[in-house]
């Protein structure tokens, strides 16, 4: 067992003769809460496209728990214990909330296909576990009130809240979580802030995640690596990157 | 010698395929939709060819103006009535409104003009040229028709990449919304599509009926699927993709009669189609998109 | 007393409404027919139509699964149901040699052409993985055409011996007592009309059946997961390829049950009787129904089949008049104008009427 959650080696990927992102090295410890930042196509996206298999690697190799993913497929990657959610939220929009959720725990109950047809016993009692683990789940997220609401009428923030219960209902050990606070007023996102920490505590779990709101970011964030041209800039703490020259011209330009 | 005159009486029918296919991947790039009326247009062009040809005995290149205009009449009146009112619906509720005025236009062709096919008087009997000692006899007909896909091709081509209307089209396939901002009147781009389309099925169905000289209210249904098979073999969207694949479903068609089974020739055109989406998933020349995540 | 009235208070609520509304519709028509049937009061045309309409009525909630549930477009709706009803009748010639109960041998022959169209189901759904949208519509269309051919030059028969098959001219050199089910562009013919309306009726029970319980499942959940977004259902685990397939496969299914109904119901049938037109029509039946709405569906196939039979006193205007009808429908239900004000209509109705509240 490796002591890193995920850990990538010299992660590279490129598009027809563009380089997208190249060496890219992280290490994430478990229980870490650690940020992905950088300025506009940098790369950050495409590096949890990568993680997740949405992109195959050009390069370089991810070790989850010390397990080369290489050969997996998005599936796969899933059932070994990595979830994410999306820059451009992509929630299960016609099916309601609660419908939402028991979708992500699928991998989790096993009833088969001649059970649901047959609505045996197994059924039943598979189900009626998956109600009341759902309903917890969209607790904490104070959910529960939209549970049978269409999961694409909820409002923004609501929507971004839903894509993390159902990311953790798949069980995950790593998190990945791209532009939460995105489109969030800043009371939702001291909410979404508390959030992040509480789920890192209940569910003992790591989490990487993407965000440009700065607060955020220094506020949760215990290690940060700053990517900029598909290249990482620096690893440190939330001071040692608030007081890097090369961070601050990054940013801001020259 | 005989694989020869097969192979051009081939490139004949693909040619007739590839000029039906432009409407069909014309206005699937403008619109984003699948116009099922299209083979029915094709239809109304034949019966107004008959008359105009035959009762009221115009010459030829009079017909012809007259049934292109008839044609892309009627293909605006359609997108104006049905289709335009649809704009912001699902495409499965545009796909179905089209399938009511296919329909629609058989139905109406059915009771105007009866279920008893008419016969085509020969409209076009120039001869043959004779190559190879007389071996090889090519009509002008067959000369005429694949003269005049080439001439349709090489017009399009130049029109959508040279011309400043052309290039309104183009933006409003990539994206409508960004070029209505540009200050392109889509609406009227979506029906310059439509007219283009109607005006060539009008070229088609002259062409059609010279070479199967019966018209019939379903005349336009079994040209149209093989002409939309066509453009998705070529890629549909592209120009260029509805003129090879028009080609090849046409060549195919009449090599697969003659050399395998008269019998199985629509299973195998089929398979065809079937096999090259498995290897191509966008077709011979379309191009791939991929999703953003 | 208390446990019935409970059982009435699930089967209406929100989870059960949808089911036990369409169930009840198919037990209720099919008491109200089967009586004006009884007691004489129902026209020889509509008599006629029974069959196909049960026939019908399945294959579009076949339908409705890949386009409502799993929102693929499939045209190849009338391939699966030739299968089915070739094979089914071939099937209900071969066991009706060795099984004297009627009843018996429609049950056999019914799961034969489900099976076989089943396979063909899978065999389509090979390609269709890599495909999206309009380009799987038109392989569906191209593999019902390549169905349509080749069962335009089968010849089966039946003698002693067993069954035998030949292809393109005929060569099943049977005993002299073998008999030719399927003649090629004749068509086949069928030695004993075993469909009745009872039999469809359940047919389409058995089919809501199979929908519903297959929809409200984790197999069910992770097909419309697929439909909504790909690459979020791929994200959390769902092999999309296998429940695509899964949909298509059970679609595939219901719809060869369906043309063996069919099938049977007729004392010959051609195979030019399942083109592309069959598939477009049941796929209005879908849209017109609503996507993903069981009760919808049945609704608007039967209303959409009886509808031209109605309009016979007009004969000659009856085709057009449906694809006017056709055309107004699509036109009115995507008028945003129009529909908010019904919608208006509809809660001024409600204000009207309070509904009783039940405790």
């Amino acid at each position: 067992m490796s002591e890193y959650v995920l850990e990538t080696k010299n992660l590279g990927i490129d598009f027809g003769g563009l380089t997208a992102v190249n060496n890219f090295s992280i290490r994430v410890e478990k229980g870490d809460i650690y940020g992905l930042i950088g300025p506009n196509g940098a790369g950050k996206t495409t590096v949890f496209n990568m993680l997740t298999k949405v992109y195959e690697p050009s390069r370089g190799t991810i070790l989850v728990n010390g397990t080369d993913i290489g050969k997996m497929s998005t599936i796969e990657v899933s059932r070994i214990g990595i979830a994410r959610t999306f820059q451009n939220i992509r929630l299960f929009s016609e099916l309601n909330v609660e419908d939402n959720v028991k979708i992500g725990f699928h991998n989790s109950i096993s009833y088969s296909l001649a059970d649901s047809l047959l609505r045996t016993g197994k059924f039943h009692s598979e189900e009626k576990d998956l109600h009341e683990k759902a309903l917890e789940l969209l607790g904490i997220f104070k959910l529960e009130e939209f549970a049978d609401h269409k999961a694409g009428s909820l409002p923004y923030g609501a929507q971004r809240r839903l894509e993390i219960a159902r990311a953790l209902a798949t069980n995950p050990c790593l998190l990945l979580l791209d532009e939460p606070a995105a489109g969030m007023n800043p009371v939702e996102t001291q909410e979404l802030m508390d959030t992040i920490k509480q789920i890192r505590d209940r569910f003992g779990i790591s989490i990487l995640l993407i965000e440009h709101d700065m607060k955020l970011v220094m506020g949760v964030c215990e290690k940060i690596t700053v990517l900029n041209f598909g290249q990482v800039l620096m690893n440190g703490t939330p001071e040692e990157v608030q007081n890097d020259p090369e961070v601050i011209k990054a940013y801001l330009g020259d | 010698m005989k694989f020869l005159s097969y192979l051009i009486s081939g490139i004949r029918l693909g040619s007739i395929y590839a000029i039906i296919a432009l409407g069909y991947t014309m206005v699937y790039g403008i619109a984003k939709m699948l116009n099922f009326a299209h083979g029915d247009v094709i239809m109304i062009g034949a019966y107004v060819a008959f008359f105009a040809l035959y009762r009221a005995g115009l010459p030829l290149i009079v017909s012809l103006l007259a049934d292109v205009a008839v044609c892309t009449v009627l293909g605006i009146t359609i997108e104006k009535l049905a289709y335009k009112p649809l704009r912001s619906a699902t495409s499965l509720a545009v796909l179905i409104t089209a399938i009511g005025v296919s329909y629609f236009l058989q139905n109406a062709a059915l009771l105007l003009w009866g279920s008893t096919s008419k016969i085509f008087p020969t409209i076009l009997d120039y001869g043959f040229i004779e190559l190879f000692n007389g071996e090889l006899k090519i009509s002008y007909l067959i000369l005429i028709t694949i003269l005049t896909c080439v001439v349709i091709m090489v017009c399009l081509t130049l029109f959508v990449n040279k011309t400043k209307l052309g290039k309104a089209m183009r933006a409003c396939s990539e994206d409508k919304d960004a070029a209505r901002l540009m200050g392109i009147n889509v609406n009227s781009v979506i029906s310059l599509t439509f007219a283009i389309g109607s005006g060539l099925a009008a070229v088609a169905s002259l062409l059609l009926c010279a070479t199967y000289p019966t018209v019939t209210p379903t005349l336009g249904s079994m040209p149209g699927i093989k002409a939309f098979t066509a453009a998705v073999l070529g890629g549909i969207g592209s120009i260029p993709g509805a003129f090879l694949g028009g080609l090849l479903l046409g060549i195919i068609e009449v090599i697969a009669k003659v050399y395998i089974s008269s019998e199985l020739t629509d299973a195998i055109v089929f398979s065809v189609l079937i096999l090259v989406l498995l290897f191509k998933p966008a077709g011979l020349l379309g191009k791939k998109t991929n999703e953003k995540v | 007393m208390k446990k019935i009235e409970e059982t009435l208070k699930k089967l209406f609520s929100n989870q059960y409404r949808q089911r036990t509304v369409s169930y009840l519709i198919v037990v209720l028509a099919y008491v109200i027919i089967e009586t004006a049937i009884r007691t004489g009061n129902i026209s020889n045309t509509i008599k006629s139509l029974l069959i196909p309409t049960c026939s019908y009525i399945v294959a579009a909630l076949a339908l409705n699964l890949l386009v409502g549930y799993l929102g693929d477009l499939c045209l190849g709706q009338a391939g699966f149901m030739a299968v089915g009803a070739f094979f089914g009748v071939v099937a209900a010639a071969f066991f009706a040699k060795y099984i004297s109960s009627n009843v018996l041998v429609l049950i056999l022959a019914i799961v034969v052409g489900g099976v076989l169209s089943g396979a063909c189901g899978a065999l389509i759904g090979i390609p269709v993985l890599k495909l999206q949208g309009d380009y799987l519509a038109i392989v569906t269309l191209a593999f019902c055409q390549i169905i349509k051919t080749l069962l335009l030059n089968l010849y089966v028969g039946i003698d002693s011996r067993g069954l035998h098959f030949s292809f393109i001219t005929d060569n099943t050199n049977m005993d002299p007592d073998g008999v030719l089910v399927i003649k090629g562009a004749i068509g086949a013919n069928v030695t004993k009309k075993l469909s009745s309306f009872t039999a469809g009726v359940l047919l389409i029970l058995f089919a809501l059946f199979v929908i519903y319980n297959l929809i409200n499942s984790r197999h069910g959940r992770a097909i419309q997961a697929c439909r909504d977004n790909r690459i979020a259902a791929s994200s959390v685990g769902i092999p999309v390829n296998k429940y695509k397939l899964l949909a298509f496969v059970v679609s595939a299914i219901l719809t060869g049950m369906a043309g063996t109904l069919y099938g049977l119901g007729f004392s010959s049938l051609k195979a030019s009787k399942f083109d592309f037109n069959l598939s477009i029509l049941i796929l209005v039946y879908v849209v017109l129904g609503g996507l993903g709405n069981m009760t919808g569906t049945i609704v608007s196939t039967t209303l959409l089949l009886v509808i031209p039979e109605a309009l016979r006193a007009f004969n000659d205007y009856r085709m057009i008049i449906y694809s006017i009808v056709l055309i107004a429908v699509m036109l009115i239900s995507n008028n945003a104008t129009i529909m908010f004000y019904l919608k208006r209509c509809k809660e001024y109705c409600r204000k009207l009427f309070p509904k009783r509240r039940t405790e």
